[in-house]
């Protein structure tokens, strides 16, 4: 349920950059890592919500899930964690060093081309 | 036209757990966020501490609830300030609420304040409360599963509790398993097994908190 806070956040960074510019935004593109994940459909119900009646009615939102890299403590293998299925590819053991995991970010936004 | 920002989604939260961090640096003050389902014995376990330690440790317990302050007024049964913070529905706190309730709580006269999280094992693990460390626990009879179906939030703790030890002969529980799948994701996790109710292995909970806080005999 943090999507609905993490919705909040991203309309509310949107309608201020909607004010700056001065055009509609489309769409919208944000990033999460493999720890601190975000679900697609809770995500999109929840922007849609938070949008509504507002100036990014209508507007799309796409989420990018960062794939966090893993070394096998074993094998040395390095390679991209599945969180939900941890062993290594290579030979199958379940110690890892991690690299850090990607943060929360709201990457880009699309606004209507001015006339 | 396309507009790239690559700013933090949850920046206003962070923001504000950099300002509690510093406090809890400024005024020494360690600072512990307890995360958990709900009924695997946080607020039992947090009292209990304070009973045990109460020569040793001066603490300060922020309750984060959706509704009521029976969890306050079980802390301050126990000896310690506490200040309740409903979320009327919310699933977790925010770094904000935790920076009110430190006010309110004089917590730099405190040795430790331990915030008490909304009982989810999903949603706080997100928000940065400006803590020291995170303390997840999970309870024998929520199942020997959590670890595996909760990766990110064991992922992220300093200290994982396995409380309600006393109730594993009575119940299928593969403890085992349960190390296995927290040493995964979290290679350098402490993993103390206790229960708050008979006071089973809550030594080295103590030895450990005592450490970390800097108020160790050794």
């Amino acid at each position: 349920m943090h999507e609905t806070v993490v919705a909040e956040s991203i309309l509310k960074t949107i309608l201020e950059n909607a004010r700056q510019t001065g055009a509609k935004p489309v769409s919208a593109i944000i990033s999460c890592g493999q720890f601190n994940v975000l679900n697609d459909e809770v995500m999109s119900f929840a922007f849609e919500t938070a949008a509504a009646g507002t100036f990014c009615e209508g507007m799309t939102l796409t989420v990018k899930h960062i794939p966090m890299r893993a070394t096998c403590k074993q094998c040395k293998t390095t390679f991209e964690f599945d969180i939900y299925h941890p062993v290594c590819k290579q030979c199958e053991s379940g110690e890892f060093d991690f690299e850090p995991d990607a943060p929360l970010l709201l990457e880009e936004i699309e606004f209507e081309e001015n006339e | 036209m396309k507009v790239s920002l690559n700013q933090k989604i949850l920046s206003r939260n962070e923001e504000c757990a950099q300002k509690n961090k510093a406090f809890f640096v400024e005024h020494g003050v360690l600072c512990l966020n307890f995360i958990s389902s709900p009924g695997s014995g946080k607020t039992t376990t947090i009292a209990r501490t304070i009973r045990d330690l109460k020569d040793k440790l001066k603490i300060g317990v922020i309750e984060g609830d959706i509704k009521t302050d029976t969890d306050a007024q079980k802390i301050r049964a126990a000896g310690a300030d506490a200040i309740q913070i409903e979320t009327r529905g919310a699933c977790h706190l925010s770094a904000e609420q935790v920076y009110n309730a430190i006010k309110a709580l004089d917590a730099e006269t405190k040795d430790v304040v331990i915030i008490e999280n909304v009982g989810n094992l999903v949603c706080p693990s997100a928000f940065d409360l400006g803590e020291n460390s995170r303390v997840v626990m999970l309870s024998v009879p929520e199942g020997d599963d959590k670890p595996v179906k909760y990766p990110g939030t064991f992922a992220g703790a300093e200290v994982v509790l396995i409380n309600k030890i006393d109730l594993m002969e009575h119940i299928e529980f593969n403890l085992e398993r349960v190390l296995a799948d927290i040493r995964v994701v979290n290679p350098n996790a402490k993993i103390f097994q206790v229960s708050a109710a008979t006071g089973e292995g809550l030594d080295q909970w103590y030895e450990w908190l005592l450490k970390r806080a800097g108020r160790s005999d050794d």
